[in-house]
């Protein structure tokens, strides 16, 4: 047999040439683009990056360091870091909120690993034992600790609260809601029906000033509920409502047959939608469900504007603050804030992304 | 065989079960409605604070930096009211015409064979969709926009705009008597264009050519509004940002409020609109594209002509929630002060008249108003163009 010689492929389609003939270059219009887009770069990456880092102040403690910087004034974050980590909470007290962190951490980590075992305790441990100890913890008032009221919580340590319980409040009730709109009763699904489209309906920002300055009319004269737990009150049914459209999303997804085949069984409503369908629905909408995680975190900011000091507050309080006034002040501040905001925010897309991919591994053929 | 009919108790029945479920749950939520009525009536009985609507009537005795409808500070609360409604609607409409923008060019830039600019696009909108709204629109306003220049060192972009803390100024078209002339020609002219174009494309249906109508197209759009220009001597006037003293006069003057939340709301909401824009153009089955590559169509052109037209029956939909969601995010106009209705009627109206319930009711039934007139034009537009058997 005659062997065929193989060439090589010419020399500008192989390797580094050859991937930026491909990708970069493949036209002229394609050629024209990368290049506006380089000087564009060129143009802007280089004073960013000065203003961040070359220009940028490091260290020092008063605000003499930056006030004639050209850069971002950083010293300004280290001397506040107590305050956007953990808000006003007593200085003594803070290894409170560090345990609340820690152990948080620990839990959420564990859910996470794939190769550690009781997935199932863990989790029930973190929804009811967890969020119960970090409550007495946080508050004080047990067991001789002192007192920490909620008007002192704030900085990451709130953004955190108002997002975990908002995130944790939200999902059940979202599920019954669901569940209520799909209905056969009919006073059940039109009040289900009006619930979910009210709270969609509307702003967040007014479902947190009906919090802060309706809800307090319609409670009887001397009962008083703090105004932090009136604000989670809101943000839980808000968020509930856009929960339930998830949910319901999921719950529609699934065939017939298989509430058909629960009845087949014997079994009840409640047990066929615990066992039968709950699972399999929610498993199908839940790259949706932490999509709206993500949307939840990012809104808990709002908190800030009805008076809160969440992480965005202490920012802004801060970029006003004499003390540290300065050109570049704010916008520091402002960037490390979305830095945090966007590390939480993006993790957890990640996280969704890969859960998806795990969780289709029964579909893929 | 003769049927027989299960006999079991009544309360056993299925009917009988609903029919007493659902009294319950009326039953339990009226109780909570009555007691928390009655707890409203002893506590504004007990502050003093009147209820009802009247207070609508009174006068407002405030300013609002920005008015596109009459308002004094002699004007009654109701006015105010439509005053934030109408700045309400302003920021939307131009930050959805602004975001839909950006939005398409991002979504459609992150399936580009170039390279460098589907990552640049990708960058974008996984930067901007995980950081908060409320923190964008702090940072352009107090973190930009306030720290220019004041107007005796603005910046000037060109000749034309004119940059400072007071806010962007540009060229201001003033029309002058006659002017309607000029805007009627232009009228007819885009209609005479559109008409003839629908027909020339009627005449390519039916017999596969085209009359040759190309150039009357911008004959007639140039030419009719030139002749009436030339009739009315030119009835327009263009007034300059111009410094006088301490600060610019002439031409249109944006605040920097109305500009900041703009911007944040726009470049915000486009990295969501281009996951829907990228979403609906992935939805379009593959082969369509490789039979419009085959039919010899370029890139552009089976964009155009064969990807987007089938594409916006995915995309429409959730782009016409997103447009809802820009306008209740509107609404963080609050934390920077533009007149938007949140921030008039239910932040200072809400502080002067302490009448919280009327105002956040009347305040939230406006927003729930937009919602339902959007969902309903979203209905008609479902079923006009939902596919057969999925309407």
């Amino acid at each position: 047999m005659t062997a065929t010689a193989f060439r090589a492929p010419p020399v500008h389609h192989v390797g580094v040439l050859g991937w930026l003939r491909a990708n970069l270059f493949s036209s002229i219009a394609n050629s024209a683009l990368t290049i506006l887009i380089v000087a564009l770069l060129m143009w802007s990456v280089p004073p960013l990056l000065n203003w961040a880092f070359v220009s940028a102040v490091w260290s020092g403690t008063t605000r003499a360091a930056c006030t004639d910087a050209a850069g971002a004034c950083w010293p300004y974050i280290w001397q506040r870091m107590g305050q956007i980590v953990y808000g006003f909470y007593d200085f003594d007290e803070r290894w409170r909120p560090d345990i609340v962190f820690a152990a948080g951490a620990f839990g959420l980590a564990w859910l996470m690993i794939p190769r550690l075992p009781r997935k199932g305790w863990v989790g029930i441990a973190m929804l009811t034992l967890y969020p119960f100890v970090s409550f007495l913890l946080l508050a004080g008032g047990e067991f001789g600790l002192a007192v920490v009221s909620t008007e002192r919580w704030g900085g990451l340590l709130l953004t955190l609260v108002v997002a975990a319980i908002g995130i944790v409040a939200s999902l059940p009730l979202g599920v019954i809601l669901a569940l209520g709109r799909r209905s056969h009763l009919p006073v059940v699904r039109i009040l289900s029906v009006t619930f979910i489209e009210v709270w969609r309906g509307v702003p967040m920002i007014t479902v947190l000033f009906i919090a802060s300055s309706m809800l307090p009319l319609f409670l009887p004269e001397g009962m008083q509920i703090d105004k932090l737990f009136r604000a989670l009150i809101a943000i839980a049914l808000f968020n509930a409502a856009y929960m339930a459209e998830v949910v319901r999303a999921g719950l529609q997804s699934l065939p017939r047959g298989q509430l058909e085949g629960a009845s087949a069984l014997g079994l009840g409503y409640w047990r066929a939608m615990a066992l039968i369908v709950l699972p399999q629905a929610l498993k199908i909408v839940l790259p949706g469900i932490v999509n709206n995680m993500i949307s939840m975190f990012k809104d808990t900011s709002l908190v800030s504007i009805i008076g809160f000091f969440d992480l965005l507050g202490v920012i802004q309080s801060g970029s006003t603050d004499l003390d540290w006034s300065s050109p570049n002040t704010a916008v520091t501040g402002y960037l490390f804030a979305a830095a945090i905001y966007w590390a939480f925010c993006f993790s957890m897309s990640r996280y969704s992304a890969k859960l998806e991919n795990d969780l289709a591994a029964g579909d893929r053929r | 065989m003769v049927q027989q009919r299960a006999r079991h108790a009544w309360w056993r029945d299925t009917k009988w079960q609903a029919v007493f479920y659902q009294a319950l749950v009326l039953l339990a939520l009226a109780a909570v409605f009555v007691w928390l009525g009655h707890n409203a009536v002893e506590a504004l009985a007990r502050r003093h604070v009147a209820s009802g609507f009247a207070f609508l009537e009174k006068t407002a005795g405030f300013g609002i930096s920005q008015t596109l409808i009459a308002y004094t500070e002699e004007s009654s609360y109701g006015q105010a009211m439509w005053v934030g409604l109408v700045n309400t609607l302003l920021v939307s409409a131009v930050s959805i015409v602004l975001s839909t923008l950006i939005g398409f060019i991002v979504g459609i830039g992150r399936l580009s064979s170039n390279w460098l600019v589907a990552k640049l696009c990708t960058v974008y909108v996984e930067t901007l969709r995980n950081i908060p709204l409320l923190l964008q629109v702090v940072f352009w306003y107090f973190g930009v926009l306030q720290t220019l220049p004041g107007p005796r060192d603005s910046l000037h972009l060109g000749e034309w705009i004119v940059l400072n803390n007071r806010g962007v100024y540009v060229p201001e078209v003033i029309f002058q008597p006659g002017s309607w002339f000029v805007v009627a020609a232009l009228v007819v002219a885009l209609t005479l264009s559109y008409g003839l174009n629908r027909w020339a494309h009627s005449v390519q249906l039916r017999t596969g050519h085209r009359p040759p109508v190309w150039w009357a197209i911008p004959l007639l759009v140039v030419g009719l509004p030139t002749i009436a220009l030339y009739a009315t001597q030119v009835p327009f006037a263009l007034s300059w940002p111009q410094l006088a003293g301490f600060s610019y006069e002439g031409g249109l003057q944006i605040n920097p409020e109305l500009a900041g939340l703009t911007m944040a709301l726009s470049i915000y909401t486009a990295a969501y609109i281009a996951e829907i824009v990228r979403a609906g153009l992935l939805s379009v089955a593959r082969g369509q594209r490789e039979a419009a590559e085959a039919l010899g169509l370029k890139r552009g052109l089976s964009l155009r002509l064969v990807l987007v037209p089938q594409a916006m029956r995915v995309i429409i939909p959730p782009l016409a929630s997103e447009y809802l969601s820009l306008t209740k995010n509107s609404s963080l106009a609050i934390a920077i002060g533009y007149p938007d209705l949140v921030a008039v009627f239910a932040g200072t109206v809400l502080n002067q008249t302490g009448q919280a319930i009327e105002i956040l009711t009347l305040t939230m039934a406006i927003y729930l108003t937009l919602s339902l007139i959007t969902s309903a034009l979203m209905n008609l537009y479902n079923r006009a163009h939902a596919l057969e058997g999925f309407a």
